[in-house]
Order: C-alpha cells, then sequence, then structure tokens
C-alpha cells in the first residue's frame, strides 16, 4: 500500500472539524488553556448549528468574559457586575422571539449578583444562562471566589480558604435548581475532549429548551484558572479533576419532566 | 378620557401618560412615595392596550439594569422611585450614559440622607445634575412642577433621551408625586414596531451589518478619552439647545427668586404677597435643571439687586445660580429641609433679610 | 479493507501552548514545537502524522479553535 501523501488528506472536502464562523478572527485574550475559550467556542458552534446567528442576544459579564463580544458574533450587551440576568429579563420580556443568554463568572454570578441570578431562576425568565465557575477571580489577580475551596490559597485566602473566617464554597448550580423557575440545570466540564462533547450537548439543549418559554435554561461550567491557580495548563486540568470535580460533580441536577 | 379633564394624583397622572406616550416598558420597585406609579400601571393593565411591559423587579439595582438592557434592545424604557431607590441606581445610571442608552428615571424626591423622610423635598439636586455616578457624564433632568407637567414631561423626556442616546431625569419631589390636580392627557400613541427599532440596538445581527454591541467599555485611554470628549459635546449641544425655564413677573422685578418643582409654586405666591407690600420681586423657574439656565439668570443678574435661590434643601442649585450670576449680585439660600415645606410669607421674610436689608 | 487516515492543521500564529491537545490524542500524534509564535508560545504541530486518524479529540478541546481536521478514507486492496 502506497503511503497516502498529507496533501491529499489536507484538502477541504476532508475537513471534519474547522473554527466555526460565528466565533469571529480576533484572538481571545484568554490565558493559554482557559476554558473560557473553550465554552466561547461551545456558544457559537451551537449557535451556528441552530441557525440562530440572527437572533440571538449575548449578554457579557464583568470579569474575564467581559470581552465575549469581541469574540462571539452576535449583537451583544456588556453589563454592569452581576446585573447580566436583570438585562437579560428586560430584553426577552421586550423581544421575546429572540434567543437571550447571559455568561457571567462565579464572582459575577455567585455574589455580587446572588440577588439578580436567584430571582430570574426563580421567575422562570425564558433565557439562557452560563455559569462559568473556576473557583477564584481571575481578571482582577486570583482573590477568593464564593465557589474557592475550602483550603484553597487565593491572594486574599493566602493560607487557605477558611470557613470559619469565609464560609463555604456555594454550589450556586444546586442552589437554582431548587427554584421552580429553572427548567433545565446542569454542571459540566471542557477540560477533556469528552466532556466538551458533553457541555457541547448541554448547550445545545439549553439554547433548544428557551423556544419552549418554560424558564430557565442554567448550564454551569466548572473550569480551571491557570493564572489564579498558578499551574501550567496540563497540571491545572488534573487538580481540577482530583480537587473540583469532587466538589461540584457533573451531570444533570435537573432535567425537564415533560 | 381623551380631550376631558381628569383628577388625578401626580404619579398616577405619570403613569398614564407613560402608556399614552407608546413606553414599550416600565421596571421599578416600590418605594414611598411614589409607589402609586406602578399600582396604576398593574391595575390599567397597559399589556392588553399597547404591549405594554410592565414589570416589578427584585430591587432598584435590577430595575435600573433592565432600563439598560431594555433601552439597549432599542426600545422606550423608563422606571421610577425616590431618592434612596435612585441612590442604588447610580452605577446603573453611570453604565446608561457610559453606554449612551436612552432611558427615562423619575425621581419623586424625599427627604434625606439615609432613610431619611417619606415627606417631599429637593435635596437630590447635586445627584441629580452633576452625574450622580462614577465619571463625567449628565443626565438632562426635567423638573415639573404641576401634575399636568407629569404627564407632559414623559414624551418630552423620551423625545430627548433618544435625540441624544442619554439618560433623562423627570426630576419631581414628594408633593408633586402626591397631589391632585386636574389633568389633561394626549391621545394613545402606537408603540414602535420591531421593525422600527434604532440601527444601533441589539435586536439579533442580520448578514446585511457588523454586530451591535451595547458597552461603556473602552481599556484603551486614547479612545476612552476620545468617547469623553464625544459626551462633552453632547452636553455642550444639550447646553445650546435644551435650556427651558419660566418666568413670573420678572418684567419690572427689583429681586429674583428663582425655584423649580414645588418650591417655584410657592414661590408665586411669596411674589404676590411681596408685590403687595410693594416689593417688586419676580420669579425664574428652570424647567430643565440640566443644562441649567445661565444664560437667563445672568441676563437677570444685570437688572436685579439680589437673587434668593429657595429649594427644600440645605442649598444646591443656590451654587448654579451663583455662578449664572458671578458675583454681580448677591445671591442667597433659602429652604427647609428634611420633609418641611417652606411657607410663602417664610420665603417673603427670607427676601428682606437675606437680599433686600443685606 | 477501508482505513482511515487523518491530519490536523495548527494555526500557530494563534496557538498559546496550553497543550491540552497533546494530552488529549489517543494516538500521540501531537507535540510541542521547539520554534515559538511571534506571541512566544511553543505551538502544537504533528510529531507522528502517520498515527492520526481525524478523531478530532485535539480540536475539540482546543480552547481557541486553532486546529482544523481532515479525515480521509482510504480503500485498500489486500494482497
Amino acid at each position: 500500500m502506497a503511503e497516502l501523501d498529507l496533501k491529499d488528506i489536507i484538502a477541504e472536502e476532508n475537513v471534519v472539524y474547522k473554527k466555526t464562523k460565528v466565533l469571529t478572527d480576533k484572538p481571545m485574550h484568554y490565558c493559554p488553556g482557559c476554558g473560557h475559550s473553550t465554552l466561547h467556542r461551545i456558544i457559537a458552534e451551537v449557535i451556528e448549528e441552530m441557525g440562530i446567528q440572527e437572533k440571538t442576544i449575548g449578554i457579557a459579564p464583568v470579569g474575564c468574559a467581559v470581552f465575549m463580544y469581541d469574540y462571539i458574533d452576535v449583537d451583544s450587551q456588556e453589563a454592569a457586575h452581576g446585573r447580566a440576568p436583570a438585562l437579560a429579563t428586560a430584553i426577552k420580556r421586550l423581544l421575546p422571539d429572540r434567543y437571550v443568554f447571559t455568561y457571567q463568572g462565579d464572582g459575577d454570578l455567585a455574589a455580587i449578583g446572588t440577588a439578580e441570578t436567584i430571582h430570574a431562576c426563580n421567575r422562570g425568565e425564558n433565557i439562557t444562562m452560563f455559569f462559568v465557575n473556576n473557583g477564584i477571580y481571575g481578571m482582577t489577580g486570583g482573590q477568593m471566589a464564593p465557589t474557592t475551596l475550602e483550603g484553597m490559597r487565593t491572594s486574599t485566602t493566602p493560607y487557605g480558604r477558611d470557613y470559619h473566617l469565609m464560609g463555604h464554597p456555594i454550589k450556586m448550580t444546586d442552589l437554582v435548581a431548587q427554584l421552580p423557575g429553572t427548567y433545565y440545570v446542569t454542571r459540566q466540564a471542557v477540560h477533556t475532549p469528552n466532556y466538551v462533547r458533553k457541555t457541547k450537548k448541554a448547550v445545545r439543549k439549553a439554547f433548544e429548551y428557551q423556544a419552549l418559554g418554560k424558564g430557565v435554561s442554567f448550564v454551569e461550567v466548572v473550569s480551571n484558572c491557570n493564572s489564579g491557580w498558578k499551574m501550567p495548563p496540563v497540571q491545572a486540568v488534573k487538580w481540577l479533576d482530583e480537587n473540583m470535580l469532587p466538589y461540584y460533580p457533573l451531570g444533570d441536577i435537573k432535567v425537564p419532566q415533560d | 378620557m381623551d380631550e376631558e379633564y381628569v383628577l388625578m394624583k401626580g404619579n398616577e397622572a405619570l403613569a398614564e401618560a407613560a402608556i399614552r406616550a407608546g413606553v414599550d416598558g416600565y421596571f421599578g420597585y416600590p418605594i414611598t412615595p411614589q409607589s402609586e406609579v406602578m399600582e396604576y400601571l398593574t391595575a390599567a393593565k397597559p399589556w392588553e392596550r399597547t404591549g405594554m411591559v410592565v414589570f416589578q423587579a427584585e430591587s432598584e439595582v435590577a430595575a435600573i439594569n433592565m432600563l439598560y438592557g431594555g433601552a439597549g434592545a432599542g426600545k422606550k424604557v423608563m422606571t421610577s422611585s425616590s431618592s434612596p431607590g435612585i441612590s442604588l441606581m447610580q452605577e446603573g445610571l453611570s453604565y446608561i450614559a457610559g453606554a449612551e442608552l436612552p432611558v427615562v428615571v423619575v425621581n419623586v424626591v424625599r427627604g434625606g440622607p439615609g432613610l431619611g423622610t417619606i415627606q417631599p423635598s429637593q435635596s437630590d439636586y447635586f445627584q441629580a445634575t452633576k452625574g450622580g455616578g462614577h465619571g463625567d457624564y449628565h443626565l438632562l433632568v426635567l423638573a415639573p412642577s404641576s401634575v399636568q407637567e407629569m404627564a407632559d414631561f414623559i414624551e418630552d423626556a423620551f423625545e430627548l433621551a433618544f435625540k441624544y442616546r442619554n439618560p433623562v431625569m423627570i426630576l419631581s419631589d414628594g408633593a408633586i408625586g402626591q397631589m391632585m390636580e386636574k389633568v389633561k392627557f394626549k391621545p394613545q400613541k402606537t408603540r414602535r414596531s420591531d421593525d422600527e427599532l434604532p440601527g444601533w440596538a441589539t435586536t439579533g445581527k442580520t448578514p446585511d451589518r457588523e454586530r451591535n454591541i451595547i458597552t461603556s467599555l473602552d481599556l484603551d485611554p486614547y479612545r476612552q478619552e476620545r468617547f469623553n470628549i464625544h459626551l462633552q459635546e453632547k452636553y455642550r449641544k444639550m447646553e445650546a439647545e435644551e435650556v427651558r425655564y419660566e418666568t413670573f413677573r420678572t418684567e419690572d422685578a427689583e429681586y429674583l427668586l428663582v425655584a423649580y418643582g414645588t418650591s417655584s409654586r410657592i414661590c408665586q405666591k411669596s411674589v404676590q404677597l411681596a408685590r403687595e407690600e410693594g416689593i417688586k420681586v419676580g420669579l425664574l423657574r428652570p424647567i430643565t435643571l440640566y443644562p441649567f439656565p445661565k444664560e437667563p439668570v445672568a441676563q437677570l443678574a444685570t437688572q436685579v439687586k439680589g437673587m434668593l435661590s429657595v429649594e427644600m434643601s440645605a442649598g444646591q442649585m443656590v451654587e448654579d445660580v451663583r455662578l449664572a450670576a458671578n458675583g454681580r449680585i448677591p445671591v442667597e439660600h433659602f429652604g427647609r429641609m428634611g420633609g418641611v415645606i417652606p411657607a410663602p410669607e417664610e420665603i417673603v421674610e427670607a427676601l428682606k433679610q437675606k437680599i433686600i436689608g443685606g | 479493507m477501508a482505513k482511515v487516515k487523518g491530519a490536523i492543521v495548527v494555526d500557530t500564529e494563534r496557538c498559546k501552548g496550553c497543550e491540552l491537545c497533546v494530552i488529549s490524542c489517543p494516538t500521540q500524534v501531537i507535540a510541542m514545537s521547539r520554534k515559538v509564535n511571534s506571541k512566544g508560545y511553543h505551538y502544537a504541530y504533528m510529531e507522528n502524522p502517520d498515527a492520526c486518524n481525524g478523531c478530532t479529540n485535539c480540536a475539540i478541546v482546543c480552547p481557541d479553535g486553532v486546529i482544523t481536521v481532515y479525515r480521509k478514507k482510504i480503500v485498500t486492496t489486500e494482497i
């Protein structure tokens, strides 16, 4: 058998994966190996595959993902810290046939924006909420997040998070699953190919369910913050597997009953 | 109800006028003394009349950010609150000014600081006219002095908000919000359809255009400075084109009262009382507090011997009056605080003591 | 019998060298280049191209979407 020349394989008709057009060509500012980039890409892929680019409005948070609007090629608004669900509430109620999604980190969604999160979920706004939980404040330089694990060192818990002083890491996703207004609640990850495949399915469902008008679809992504954790990416994903996932186990927390 | 006068509270008139102005969404949170706005709206069911969204938010913080979202989608959205609630909205207002979004915010002012009192006051003048939140920005501020103006200013406020892509505040107070007067409404306007929304709005990126982005963020200092210069140019344009005021018996006036809102109504009576005593007093009533009517005040400073700024506060607008008078004549302040409304006689007495006798 | 051959093309300028593709490749195709791109990152490349079956794992896990994957089915005749 003659060895196939690479040139014969690398041809347009043989493409099985390439970057979606809904992701812009601007290089993402995220650190190497950051889960934000991966989730941006997954959301963009789902928007392209569902053909909903013209009908989608994204809400960016304050934090590392503040520039989401530079990368996902949809009409976008940049919210004040924690207020993305309030923006989304108004947009969806004023333009009910659009797909509206929020994208927030742990500080944004689970600390400063707790009220907006809880009430948007409790009201059952017909929006899709993405929650990236990397257990730390990335943008401001690695301070403690509400989701920081016990004992975890951050720049404001240099001796490790002590729950006597700082309380326990909050499981926001389990909390919102208790609320009648959430329709689909799931916790996923993006640091291995298999997790990415599962997350993509979850993201797709989260958008599809929005069209049913039955309430909030909520997707948490447990992610890594290599710079904040002060680890190279490969070590960080290992640490994520060994430390984050036991406390924040992956899987569906609330699945539609009807 | 068209063409007929009806008797209504200021807060209710404002609510009815909002429905008739074709407002797309009201987002609010109850607070005394403006709670009648949302109570009227929820009872009137405008969603059946015009499709208007009426929404009770979980906080004023959420409400102002709902305005950000709704205005970013090109919709005519408004809120109303009273002083403590407006303080909570300042962060959102700064973002709205920074993202150049047209919204209308009504402040039915009560006395402060802190929880203060539920009685009327005018002690939020600085907050309303000088920015309020962080950064170099201004709201365009309209001050109604009657129930009729509570109704009329809604449409004006939205026109200005969209003309300048800038937040507009209607700075009322607990007296105007709570009192009942006759009011005549304009006919119902049709709400804009989704096809008529402005081109900059986030309505969904169509293939014929780039995506629209609503943001107040630009980390590049030179671009951020250019944006700030653009904002300042907008404010200069407002100062040139949007100043509104009224005068009352200023033609032969030797002394001038300057007052807005509730105080301006009381001052009309004071003018009358003073003139009965042979003191030629006139009144200038700023209708736009920002932009402040500097020119007319400066003009009158060449005519009168002194000015008294009458406000239900410790003296806030008096600073703008002094700047406009520019040292030509004495300018003093008289006011009551904490929810106390001054009597016309007190004002005449203050004029005599602080200006005429001074 | 049919055999599947794959190949990847890395947008080396956009690669940030995180190595998640390296640990995700089931056939150990990918390694990091000794060279760096203009941002100073070592970038991923096919060190062992013959082993690539075009499974897309590397591209799917790549945060920045810099990997394009190609796959071709080759029919060979056994002698």
